[in-house]
């Protein structure tokens, strides 16, 4: 560890809340080239944290196109239950499913997640949505890649990538899930911390 | 959480973790594909050493929906029936590798046995033992009272307890594991409980339970109440001189039909029926009173199934009871003999 | 502190002959107990170890050898539970010289038969006095009542008569039985249990079998009982002996008896004076048993009367079972527990540590008051010159550990299991031979005329 890293307690902002303000706008815009427009839009954000970044780019989104509707437009997807990993890791309660009232039949499912790493989220994700639907088309986007895939998945919308040492973790602390946690430094940030 | 032996044990933040599990688990009941793959591979015993096929078949579901394996054992016409113990049957089980073992027992205290001797490794859940408990039951009656009172409150279910809420369980307490499983969960949930009953139906010690007793249905009624809950009460009891006739039951203990008409003029509109089922229909409930639309004799039956995916998941999710599969050690020029253990172990770990 | 044999100071001519050096009688002052030929020859400080096997009991209390009133030796019919030489060796390690065994044998002890072979068995392994209890009815079944007088004059020469495992409910025959056993100075000793209030009972009713939902078995179930029979014993003047008192509610029955002159005496069983009934909570079988673990307020009531005389007695009620009868659902398990290794020190750890007695009134509990009531001859005798050389040595600094697969009893059903437990059994003689010694069993008595023996068969 470098004498600057061990000053700096071993952890590091990568991101500040202007640097994540302005990812979300961008993939918010490249959402809508690639669509080719708003129609069919829909953004399921996977618990905890994507589901309020879901929110943000819905907000984006609809002040960029005055046809959408923010609230209309944006679902939480759990994948608690789908996780591959369920015997190996303590009990997880499961989080709730919400689906915007048009359903996702025929639709263009955006996945909205904080930070992309083994891919296996959301290979969990692809599954639980083919329990509830068949969308015309499935999507990735991203805040963070800190790569390390352990699944062929690839996100279509990256915020930022991030190169990481595999022990190294990223925390990406919002104010809708971490205001209230200890860790909280007043503002949104991606973190990254050294692994023990 | 391990085993699930009884509510009085469980704490308020797992009673609640299993009911919001369980509001989950009933959002996947409404959908097309009815199942989840959660407890793919891990095997599920209904272990009946008592007839029940309502509680059977609702864990049945339940595991089902979880994508679980499911055997049935009940001990009728089985070697139980002739006289195998519950520790021959355990070990039983244990060997075909049970995850998790739903036990249903005329005895009271063979769920805590099953789980506590060290017969068996498999998680253990109580479907009933006995006069002592049948936790998933309380489970799914305050399940029930959670969403009315949500309803009637307008706000969301999820995290949300019962606090306030007037609950009394009336009829046969003394010989009721669900009054007594209701009683523990409902007071660390918060609600209110009064039990009304014949005091020949009432237990010795009930008075150092966390409740009201009352031998007079319609001073409680009077009084307010939010959930009436009726027990079954066996017509057969009259003849150990519980009770004189099963008329005087009714008149004086039952919701019959001018209890029933009784709520509105005291302006209970809000107050639900419930009753854990099979229930007699003329003894301790009329089939107005059961078949209002006060009533969530269905609703408790629906959410049954619900309560029983959480409890299930929560028990068998949380840890691998199996370490992962080792690898076979280097095989040697002296140790070339086949060795079909370490043969299965590679094929386990490839 | 164990004994020390010092055997090189003894030739073979003086296997009989034993120095007990520095023991405590009683637990008052040091003094030197010589035996020889069965009997207490000498006491006093500095006797003469010549010829003699010394046994260093030097910190070492000296008591009479224990009388167990109430055993269950299972021998004839469940030899798999327990055997008459299993269950005196049990007792013998325990600290007794002594033991009644109950008639739910099968055969029942019901007839002279049945009690003289017993008691042969019990003569033959040697351990212990074996005592024959005779069943009150024939069958227990509680409708006719056995041959008493019979039983009472077999080589068994029966004292005690009990149906205990079920009470003798009917009024009318237990009033018989009361008069017909003065015939003989004998005794009903009574199973105080009104078997319609205790129908399919599995544990004391109150505030725990509410909650775990087992059938409550009543304190009044046992009281009633206890009440009726003291009038009857009353009104017929007969020797009455209550079992296993296990209420609050019986202790003040018996005293109220007492103090009119009632000859009712009442026995207690060493886990009733400790172990409640919030044992039962955990559904082990092992704590299942009649009658049933009671309160704490019943544990102290009986601790009590056991220390102001109200209860005269310590009996184990030790009830060996084979693992299948508790390897099960507390319903379906059986109902009993092992004692005779374990009583003296529970007693030490109720009763004696607790301040409530002292080692004469454990002496007078355990083995005076038993003789007693059984009418043994050559038991509960003081530690004096000339008495019969029945007595114990106990460390009372010891401490030691309960594990049943180390027990002489076959029954592994202690519900002292893994307890700490004060006070261990250094050495026990009986009829002058050293029975057990260094807390291991030595040897068994044999009677100095084998073929006198024989000739009696």
């Amino acid at each position: 560890m470098s004498p600057e890293a061990a000053a700096a307690g071993a952890s590091r902002v990568v991101m500040s809340a202007a640097d994540i303000d302005r990812a979300l706008t961008r993939i918010a815009h490249e959402i809508l080239e690639a669509n080719k427009g708003s129609k069919d839009l829909i953004l399921l954000g996977i618990p905890r944290r994507g589901f309020p970044l879901a929110q943000r780019l819905a907000a984006k989104l609809a002040a960029a196109d005055p046809s959408i509707k923010a609230d209309a437009i944006v679902g939480q997807l759990d994948v608690t239950m789908f996780r591959d990993d369920l015997a190996r890791q303590p009990t997880r309660a499961p989080e709730r499913t919400r689906l915007p009232a048009a359903g996702i039949d025929d639709k263009v499912v955006v996945l909205v997640d904080d930070v992309l790493f083994s891919g296996r989220t959301i290979r969990a994700a692809l599954d639980a949505l083919v329990d509830l639907g068949r969308p015309r088309a499935v999507r990735l986007a991203v805040l963070a890649d800190r790569g390390h895939r352990e699944l062929p998945i690839r996100a279509d919308h990256v915020g930022k990538n991030l190169p990481t040492a595999s022990a190294e973790k990223v925390r990406v602390r919002l104010n809708e899930t971490d205001a209230a946690s200890s860790s909280w430094s007043g503002a949104d940030e991606v973190v990254i911390e050294a692994g023990l | 959480m391990r085993h699930l032996l009884s509510t009085q044990d469980l704490s308020l933040e797992n009673a609640i973790r299993i009911l919001d599990t369980a509001e989950e688990m009933a959002a996947v009941g409404e959908r097309e594909v009815k199942k989840l793959p959660a407890l793919r591979g891990r095997t599920v015993v209904n272990l009946f050493f008592e007839d029940s096929t309502r509680t059977r078949i609702s864990f049945e579901a339940a595991a089902k929906r979880l994508s679980a394996d499911v055997i049935n054992f009940s001990a009728k016409g089985s070697s139980v029936s002739k006289g195998e113990s519950l520790k021959d049957t355990a070990q039983t089980l244990e060997a075909m590798s049970a995850d998790a073992v739903v036990i249903r027992h005329w005895a009271s205290g063979a769920p805590a046995q099953l789980a506590t001797s060290g017969w068996i490794d498999a998680a253990v859940i109580n479907a009933g033992d006995g006069t002592h408990e049948h936790p998933t039951q309380a489970l799914l009656d305050a399940f029930t009272m959670r969403r009315h009172l949500s309803r009637l409150n307008g706000t969301d279910s999820t995290g949300s307890n019962l606090v306030g809420l007037r609950v009394a369980i009336a009829g046969d307490v003394l010989h009721s594991r669900v009054a007594r499983s209701n009683v523990w969960l409902l007071q660390t949930l918060g609600a209110e409980v009064t039990l009304v009953a014949p005091p020949t139906l009432l237990p010795v010690g009930v008075e150092h339970w966390p409740c009201a007793v009352s031998y007079d249905l319609d001073s409680v009624l009077e009084a307010g109440v939010d959930a009436i809950m009726v027990l079954r009460v066996q017509a057969e009891r009259m003849n150990d001189s519980f009770f004189p006739s099963t008329r005087e039951y009714s008149r004086r203990w039952g919701l019959d039909d001018a209890r029933l008409a009784r709520l509105d003029t005291l302006g209970m509109k809000d107050t639900i029926i419930m009753h854990p089922g099979p229930m007699n229909r003329g003894l301790e409930i009329s089939s107005a009173a059961a078949d209002s639309s006060r009533s969530t004799v269905l609703a408790q039956v629906r959410n049954g199934v619900s309560v029983r995916m959480a409890v299930l998941y929560l028990a068998l999710s949380g840890d691998l009871r199996d370490p992962p599969p080792r690898l076979p050690p280097p095989r040697t020029a002296v140790d070339n003999r086949p060795n079909t253990r370490a043969d299965e172990t590679r094929e386990n770990a490839r | 502190m164990t004994a020390q044999k010092t055997a090189d100071q003894a030739g073979p001519e003086a296997a009989a002959r034993y120095l007990i050096r520095g023991a405590s009688p009683l637990g008052k002052e040091q003094t030197d107990l010589l035996v020889q030929d069965g009997r207490i020859v000498e006491i006093g400080s500095g006797l003469s170890a010549r010829s003699a096997t010394v046994i260093d009991a030097a910190g070492l209390i000296a008591l009479p050898g224990m009388v167990d009133p109430h055993t269950h030796l299972r021998e004839p019919g469940r030899e798999d539970a327990e055997t008459v030489e299993t269950g005196s060796r049990a007792a013998a390690l325990g600290g007794y010289t002594a033991v009644h065994a109950m008639a739910n044998s099968s055969p029942v002890a019901d007839t002279a038969g049945v009690v003289e072979q017993v008691f042969s068995l019990g003569r033959d392994a040697g351990w212990v006095d074996v005592r024959p209890v005779g069943a009150v009815t024939v069958g227990l079944a509680g409708k006719q009542l056995a041959e008493l007088g019979a039983m009472a004059d077999s080589r068994a020469r029966v004292r005690i008569f009990s149906d205990d495992g079920i009470c003798v409910s009917d009024p009318v025959l237990m009033r018989r039985a009361l008069e017909y056993v003065k015939a003989f100075d004998g005794v009903i000793a009574q199973h105080a249990q009104e078997p319609r209030l205790t129908e399919g009972a599995q544990m004391n009713e109150g505030k725990v079998s509410a909650v775990l939902g087992l059938a409550g078995w009543p304190a009044v179930a046992e009281e009633s009982i206890i009440a009726r029979d003291v009038l009857l014993a009353q009104h017929v003047d007969s020797r009455l002996h209550i079992c296993h008192v296990s209420t609050a509610g019986s202790v003040e029955l018996i005293r109220w008896a007492k103090a009119r002159g009632i000859k009712v005496t009442a026995e207690v069983t060493p886990h009733h004076l400790w172990l409640t009934e919030e044992l039962v909570r955990s559904y082990n079988p092992v704590y299942k048993v009649n009658p049933p673990l009671r309160a704490e307020e019943d544990v102290a009531a009986l601790r009590a009367a056991l220390a102001d005389g109200t209860i005269d007695v310590i009996g184990t009620d030790h009830a060996p079972h084979p693992s299948e009868a508790k390897d099960c659902e507390w319903a379906q398990a059986a109902m009993g527990m092992t004692g005779l290794e374990t009583a003296l020190s529970v007693v030490q750890h109720t009763m004696i540590e607790s301040g409530l007695l002292d080692w004469e009134g454990f002496a007078r509990v355990t083995s005076v008051a038993p003789a007693r009531i059984g009418r043994l001859a050559g038991q509960g005798r003081p530690l004096a010159v000339g008495e019969p050389a029945n007595l114990v040595l106990v460390d009372p600094a010891a401490r030691w550990t309960v594990d049943p697969r180390t027990m002489a009893t076959k029954g592994l059903n202690s519900p002292f299991s893994g307890r700490v437990l004060p006070g261990a059994v250094v050495a026990t003689f009986y009829r002058g031979h050293p029975t057990v010694l260094d807390g291991k069993l030595n040897s068994p008595y044999r009677q100095a005329n084998p073929r006198g023996i024989q000739g009696e068969h």
